[in-house]
């Protein structure tokens, strides 16, 4: 599932600039308003999952995504959140917004909840796993290249990727299913190093990137 | 959900439309809503990460445990919470630096430096320091040296990144308090170094 959010190497973006020192923390106010809500929407009325919630801002079309910035893409992410709980009618938000703007609309009926049967078995995404981590610090891995089907964290640019294990991190839930609210299923996770010649060419800048992959993302490699 | 540019509705609206169906069905409180705000607004920011930096700055002990143990050290300072659960801190020094990204959302720790900033947000941080860091680095206004040794940090997974950057020349003199003024947020995740002023 290769989707608008897994923006790693690619072209097209411009230029950055200089970082300003006195930003806002809201460049506006409805961004604080949309992300009070985004958090509640994802930590209480649509059901508890932060997967689930980045599963929907990967869900979002381009525009959805890219036009009115990160807290636009999550308002859009916990709209879809609300409909997909059965909490929202699809339309519900744009109508109410037209009807309070003076226009004449016929707000849609309240759905039926569907909100997923699912409660965390602790709080936070770190867990414990009793079956000892597979790699250690030093072995040579590969990062799957597949394609799935479902919400994962293993982005295009590291997939079939050779990289070296440099930290055992503690155990996370796995968001390939939690997104799903198809279980937690913990997995260990490791923080991978990969040269940049590995990801990017002969040609690549001399750096190194290490990035943080869940075991089910590797495979052993010679 | 809108689709076309063409007839979207305005985000503020829309944001407006959803506070009032969720408020009128007591889903969401207003005032819980306004000290979340508030709590980012005020409390929660890069000043927290300041003080930390400072601390392992004036404190060898203190430093040894930031590098070993992240969030403990960090949590003694009294800062903890959402998106701070595993904080790793890396040490930018002369020879070796340190960058921190995620690709595929915009991971960051907030105890230590709150919500981010637009630059760590903007889709052309994300695609691109993974690709040519030391020209995105440079653009911002980082220029390193070749032999420089370059880490980026993609920040998948519920691991947040920190970067402890090197104390400026000139100021062994200032207090600890007075070091924190200077320690940035820009260094804090490796796209600037600090000054002494």
């Amino acid at each position: 599932m290769t989707t608008i959010a897994d923006l790693g190497g690619t072209d097209g973006w411009g230029p950055l600039t200089r970082p300003t020192a006195d930003e806002p923390v809201f460049a506006e106010e409805w961004e604080g308003r949309a992300f009070a809500l985004t958090l509640l929407t994802m930590g209480r009325v649509s059901g508890q999952n932060l997967d689930a919630f980045r599963h929907a801002l990967a869900r979002l079309d381009r525009t959805a995504y890219l036009d009115d910035g990160y807290y636009g893409r999550w308002l859009n992410a916990a709209e879809l959140m609300l409909v997909d709980s059965g909490i929202l009618a699809p339309d519900a938000i744009d109508a109410r917004a037209r009807k309070l703007r003076g226009e004449d609309v016929t707000e849609p009926e309240v759905p039926e909840a569907r909100k997923p049967d699912y409660a965390p078995t602790a709080a936070g995404s770190l867990r414990t796993v009793q079956e000892p981590p597979r790699f250690a610090v030093g072995d040579r891995v590969r990062a799957r290249d597949v394609e799935v089907d479902h919400h994962t964290r293993l982005p295009a640019y590291v997939r079939g990727h050779l990289g070296v294990v440099d930290v055992v991190q503690p155990a996370h839930l796995l968001p390939d299913t939690h997104a799903h609210f198809q279980g937690e299923n913990p997995q260990h996770v490791y923080s991978v190093r990969f040269t940049a010649q590995e990801l990017w060419g002969e040609g690549a800048e001399d750096f190194d990137l290490t990035i943080e992959l869940y075991d089910s993302y590797l495979e052993p490699a010679p | 959900m809108t689709t076309t540019s063409d007839d979207r509705i305005p985000a503020p609206l829309r944001t407006e439309a959803l506070e009032q169906l969720l408020t009128e069905r007591g889903l969401v409180d207003p005032a819980v809503m306004d000290k979340f705000i508030a709590t980012y607004e005020t409390q929660v920011g890069p000043l927290n990460g300041a003080k930390v930096v400072a601390r392992a700055w004036t404190d060898p002990q203190y430093r040894e445990r930031l590098l070993a143990d992240g969030t403990a050290a960090i949590k003694e300072l009294g800062f903890a919470g959402p998106q701070g659960e595993h904080i790793v801190v890396v040490e930018n020094t002369a020879s070796k630096h340190n960058v921190v990204v995620c690709t595929l959302c915009s991971c960051y720790p907030w105890p230590v430096l709150g919500l981010p900033p637009s630059w760590y947000k903007d889709p052309a941080f994300r695609a691109r320091v993974v690709r040519e860091p030391r020209t995105v680095l440079a653009e911002m206004g980082l220029d390193l040296a070749d032999d420089v040794e370059l880490v980026v940090r993609d920040s998948s997974s519920e691991v947040r990144w920190m970067v402890l950057p090197e104390r400026p020349a000139g100021t062994e003199d200032l207090s600890e308090e007075e070091l924190a003024a200077l320690v940035t947020r820009d260094a804090i995740v490796g796209v600037a170094k600090v000054q002494a002023r």
